[in-house]
Order: C-alpha cells, then structure tokens, then sequence
C-alpha cells in the first residue's frame, strides 16, 4: 500500500514552491515579525549584559539563530496547517482523489513546506550578518542547515498533525497562540533559558525547539547550553516521531 | 474489457441515523452518457463520492471499470476522473498549472503531459487562458478547465457533479456540446448528475431519476416522457375547490390522469390543443374557477412528479437538504 509516487512527490513540492514564489506579499508579511524582533531586540540590547551570554558572543549573534528558529517554527507550523485552507477550498479533493499513496502525499507536501520554510529562515539569516552576526565558518553553516531541516520538518509535521484532526479552520489561531507562540518563548530563543525560573525551565525542556535553537547556535556561532551531538540526537528524535504522527493522522483522517 | 463500466448493488450510504442513499442498483454501459436526476439532498453527490473512492458506502457496493471500489480504491481512481460538485482547483496557480500538478499526480511523463495540455485545452476553449491565475478565470470558465482536467490522464470513466450548477444558460451550452464531444470523441463514458430537467433531456442517453436516495425511475429520456404519453394541460384554480370537483375532469374525454397540487391541476390529455375548449367549458360548470390554463409537452419534470408526486423545485425548497446544499456553496465560495 505504501508505494511511493514520486512524480506525485514532485507534483506536490513543485506546487508550494510555485505558491511560494508567487505569494510574494504573503512571504514578506510572514518575514516581517522575525525581522522586527531581530531589528528591535538586537539594537535594543545591544550593549546589556546577560550574565549567561559568554563574553565574546555579542547579544546579535546570539539572538539571530533563536530568530531563524523562530521563522522556521512559525512558516513551517502554517505550512503544515494549510492543509486546512485545502480542505476548506476543495483542492485536498483533487489531491486525493488521485490515485497516489497518502505517505506521498504527505512526503511531497512536508518537502514543499519544509523547502519554504528552510529559505525563509536562510533570508532572515542576511540581516542577521548584515547587523553583525559573526558565523563560525562553512562546517558550521552546513550543520546549521541540518538543524533547520530537522526544525521545519517537525513542526511542519505538527501542523499537518493538528490539520488532519480539525474539520474546519476554528482552530487555527488557537494553536497560532497557545502552541506556537509559547514554544517560541520557551525555547530560550530570545534570552538565555537559565534565566527562566525552575518550574518553566522544565518546559522549555519538553520544547522541541530548544534543542533547535541551541543547535543552531552552536553550529553557526559555535556557543551552545548542550553538546551540539545531543541537540541533535533530540531534535531528530523529536521530528521522527512528529512526522510519525503526522502521517499516521493524515492516513486515517476523512476526506469528507 | 467486458462487462458494464459501472455496476452497483444495494449501494447504501448511512450517515448517522440519516440514510442519504438506499439500496441503489445500477448499470451502466461503456461509452454511454448517462445521467442522475433529482432535487437537492436526493443523495446524487454521495453517489458520486462513494463511485470515485471519496466515501465508503456502509453497505451494498460497486464495481467501476471491473474494479471494487472498497477493495481496489487505486485502481479504480487510475480509471476515472472527476469534476466534483464544489470548486477543487488551486486558485493562486494558473490554468496549465493546474492542469500539469494533474498529470504529474497520474504519473504522466513531462512529453504527454505537454501534448494532453495543448488537448484538453483545446477542448474546452482555453488555450488563450492557459497563463492566467485561476482566480481571475470566471466561473464558467473555472468549471471547463475542470472538465478538462478531469480528461487529461485519460480515464475511462468520467464523473461530472452538477456540471453546470450556476451557470447562464449559454456556458451552460457550450458545456453541454464539450460534453458530447469529449463523449464522442474520446469515447469516455460519462456520469453526469443534475437537477436541470432539460439538461439531462437535452444530454443523456438515460437518466435515472432520484429521489430521497433511492432510484424511482430509470430509463432513456423519450421512453420516460413516454411513461406520461398525452400532454399535459395545467390550470391554475381557486383555492377553494374540492377535490370532488378536481375528480371531475377525469370524466373528461382524452384525461387520462388527473394531479393535484394545491390550486394547480395537472391533466394527461391526448391531443391537449383541441381538448382545453372543453375542459374550461365543463370546469366553469362545475364551478370551478380557473385563473389561468397552459399546455405542453410531457417533460422529465412530469415523470419526476409522476412517481414522487410532487416537482423537483418543491422537493428542493423544503428539508436539510437544501440548507445543507446551501451552505457548502457559500463556504466554498468565500475567499
Ligand atoms: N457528511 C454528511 N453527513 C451527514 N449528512 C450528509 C453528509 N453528506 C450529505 N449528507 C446528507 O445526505 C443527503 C444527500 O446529500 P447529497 O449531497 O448527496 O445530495 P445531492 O443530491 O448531491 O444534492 P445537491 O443537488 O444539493 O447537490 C442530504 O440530505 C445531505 O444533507
Ligand atoms: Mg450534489
């Protein structure tokens, strides 16, 4: 049953890459709540000194890889829910009624979403050097790529999870704040998380994205809280398990 | 192949303790047109949805292109193409677009893909729209590009939801001859659904007529309207009349039935024209006061009306099913 099409796979990733090229507004729109936080808060804080930054790492280059984390959390969750903006205007009908594989569906769509994500997260990396975030070198860039695809793959995972679980699109904004927003917080992108008190320190444990982030500092700046081997032991456990789920409740959501 | 291209038994769809279609039995030949007629909530979609794999029928079954539909779902949907009811397309793509993630999703290699394009296009009359956005295509146009991308990976078998729902009468033409045309030409059988009366006359080869999720009649449109033989004269009367006096007419010479609904009478008449001197004369003796008399000839209207007693544009303002009909037109269509 589980047969791959992969003309099906192309078909699907080609169709967000060309939603995304064209929808340029909507990609700015969505860039734009990174970038003012890394304009604001990396000016803002220029010059404060946070006890739990090493010295050498200026505030920037320790904000922007918990900014890029963010944009990859953010676009990658909504691409895994605009499944719901297909159910809702009836092309996921035409998706399945072809006759492909409900995995390919959902490897060619989680490709397109994490691709989409992965290069949004690589334009806010610009200003971030651009405001003076110094990146440890080509290995560290590289390895930085792989943290951002096993982030947009997990959550873009949770996305479609929660999507093939909802009839309508009630719930959209409900998950935008009370999942995503706080997973954002939580992961110690923006602040060191052992400034947070104990009790919510425990949660930022549990956030997948705080292995994400300290990977991507780690890998780009070269500081991180953990060794970048378990953030990525973690990280890829999160998403394994994540894209699990997601396919698992896409496979057995309804159609109708 | 041998064999019908569709055969169902006992198709049953139960949602909850609501029962959408029951027991339907049906065959259909290969390269016929054929065509479901009936009011809205008649069940005609879930049909169509249980056919093309989209629901799974909670009893009964059928056979599409030698294949089961609960069982051989991926060789089924390799046979056939679909133009569901509400809008399936991808509106921030273009045309082609569209009609390329089509083909790439039937496995179709980039070389037939192109030359199927340029076809289909050419079918429908789109090749000078094939680079716009489909959310600047208007409706009509939205729904041919449908039709032929329902046609582009060649199936068997293609399944049309209320073709032409909403549309002004001369899209709606035009759509009927790409109908024929890709019927003829391409020799797919077609499964059309309506509830236009003179669409499934003017297209179909036979149209069976639903009602209430069960097939009440099923025939070629001249042998239903056959079934009504005699014209049909209609007299708009006085709320007041008995049905004593409705009774009367059928002592007429030439009625051959009489139909009450309300204060309009229905008779089956022979030769209508040279009858109705009569009839108004014998109907004012009676006492009965007649606003208004018209004549024509038996439609599949009349034999909807025959076995349901009642008209399709009745049935269809009463009940959920209209309501719910409604609704999912308006949340398809909010942008
Ligand atoms: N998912 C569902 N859950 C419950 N009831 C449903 C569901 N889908 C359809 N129905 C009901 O089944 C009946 C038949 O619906 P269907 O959509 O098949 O009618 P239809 O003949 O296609 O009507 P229309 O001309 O309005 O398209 C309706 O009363 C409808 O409310
Ligand atoms: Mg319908």
């Amino acid at each position: 049953m589980a047969r791959m099409n992969i003309y099906a796979i192309y078909s699907l990733w080609l169709r967000e890459m060309i939603r995304f090229f064209r929808l340029k507004s909507r990609v700015f729109g969505s860039l734009a709540p990174p970038f003012f936080f890394l304009a604001f808060l990396g000016y803002g804080f220029r010059s404060a000194a946070m006890s739990e930054i090493p010295q050498e790492v200026n505030y920037i280059s320790f904000l922007a890889p918990g900014i890029i984390g963010m944009t990859l959390l953010f676009s990658s969750t909504f691409g895994g829910l605009s499944m719901l903006w297909d159910r809702e205007f009836g092309f996921l009908r035409e998706i399945m009624v072809a006759p492909v594989s409900r995995i390919s569906i959902v490897i060619g769509r989680t490709a397109g979403g994490v691709t989409t994500a992965v290069m949004q997260g690589l334009i806010i990396l610009i200003p971030g050097i651009a405001m003076g975030l110094k990146i440890s070198g080509l290995g560290g860039f590289l390895l930085s790529l792989v943290f951002m695809v096993l982030i947009a793959t997990t959550f873009n995972s949770l996305g479609l999870a929660f999507a093939s679980r909802m009839k309508d699109m009630s719930g959209f904004s409900l998950i935008m704040n009370f999942m995503v927003f706080p997973l954002f917080l939580l992961s110690g992108a923006l602040f060191p998380i052992s400034n947070l008190p104990v009790w919510l320190r425990s949660l930022s444990y549990i956030d997948p994205l705080t292995y994400g982030v300290d990977g991507l500092r780690g890998s780009l700046v070269g500081v991180s809280t953990f060794p970048l081997a378990f953030d990525l032991a973690v990280l890829a456990i999160c998403c394994a398990g994540a894209l699990g789920l997601g396919a698992y409740l896409f496979e057995i959501s309804d159609v109708e | 192949m041998e064999g019908a291209a569709i055969a169902t038994s006992g198709l049953t769809m139960r949602f909850d303790d609501f029962t959408a279609v029951e027991g339907v039995d049906l065959q259909i030949e290969k390269g016929e047109l054929f065509g479901l007629l009936g009011p809205n909530g008649a069940g005609k979609s879930t049909i169509i949805k249980m056919l093309t794999t989209m629901l799974r029928p909670t009893a009964g079954g059928a056979v599409v292109w030698g294949y089961d539909i609960a069982r051989e779902r991926d060789a089924v949907r390799n046979s056939i193409g679909v133009v569901f009811q509400d809008p399936s397309v991808d509106s921030q793509l273009t045309g082609r677009e569209n009609l390329d993630f089509h083909g790439r999703m039937y496995g179709m290699d980039k070389k037939t893909r192109k030359a199927r394009v340029h076809e289909v296009l050419e079918l429908v009359d789109l090749t000078e729209k094939a680079e716009v956005l489909m959310e600047d295509y208007s409706g009509g146009m939205q729904r041919r590009l449908e039709i032929a991308r329902g046609l582009m990976h060649h199936p068997h078998v293609l399944f049309l939801d209320e073709p032409t729902l909403g549309l002004d009468a001369q899209t709606r033409r035009y759509i009927w001859q790409y109908i024929q045309k890709m019927n003829q030409e391409e020799g797919v059988t077609v499964v059309l659904t309506t509830h236009y009366m003179e669409e499934a006359d003017h297209l179909c080869e036979r149209v069976a007529i639903i009602d209430q999720g069960k097939i009440v009649a099923l025939d070629t449109p001249e042998n239903l309207k056959d079934l009504i033989g005699a014209d049909i004269i209609t007299l708009e009367v006085d709320d007041g009349v008995t049905d004593e006096q409705v009774h009367a007419f059928s002592k007429f010479d030439g009625v051959e039935a009489v139909d009450r609904s309300g204060s309009t009478i229905n008779l089956s008449v022979d030769h209508g024209e040279s009858r109705i001197p009569e009839i108004v004369l014998g109907a004012s003796k009676a006492g009965v006061k007649i606003r208004s008399v018209s004549m024509h000839e038996p439609t599949l209207e009349d034999v909807f009306l025959k076995f349901t007693g009642k008209k399709i544009r009745e049935s269809e303002s009463s009940g959920a099913g209209m309501m719910a009909a409604f609704q999912s037109r308006m949340r398809t269509r909010r942008h």
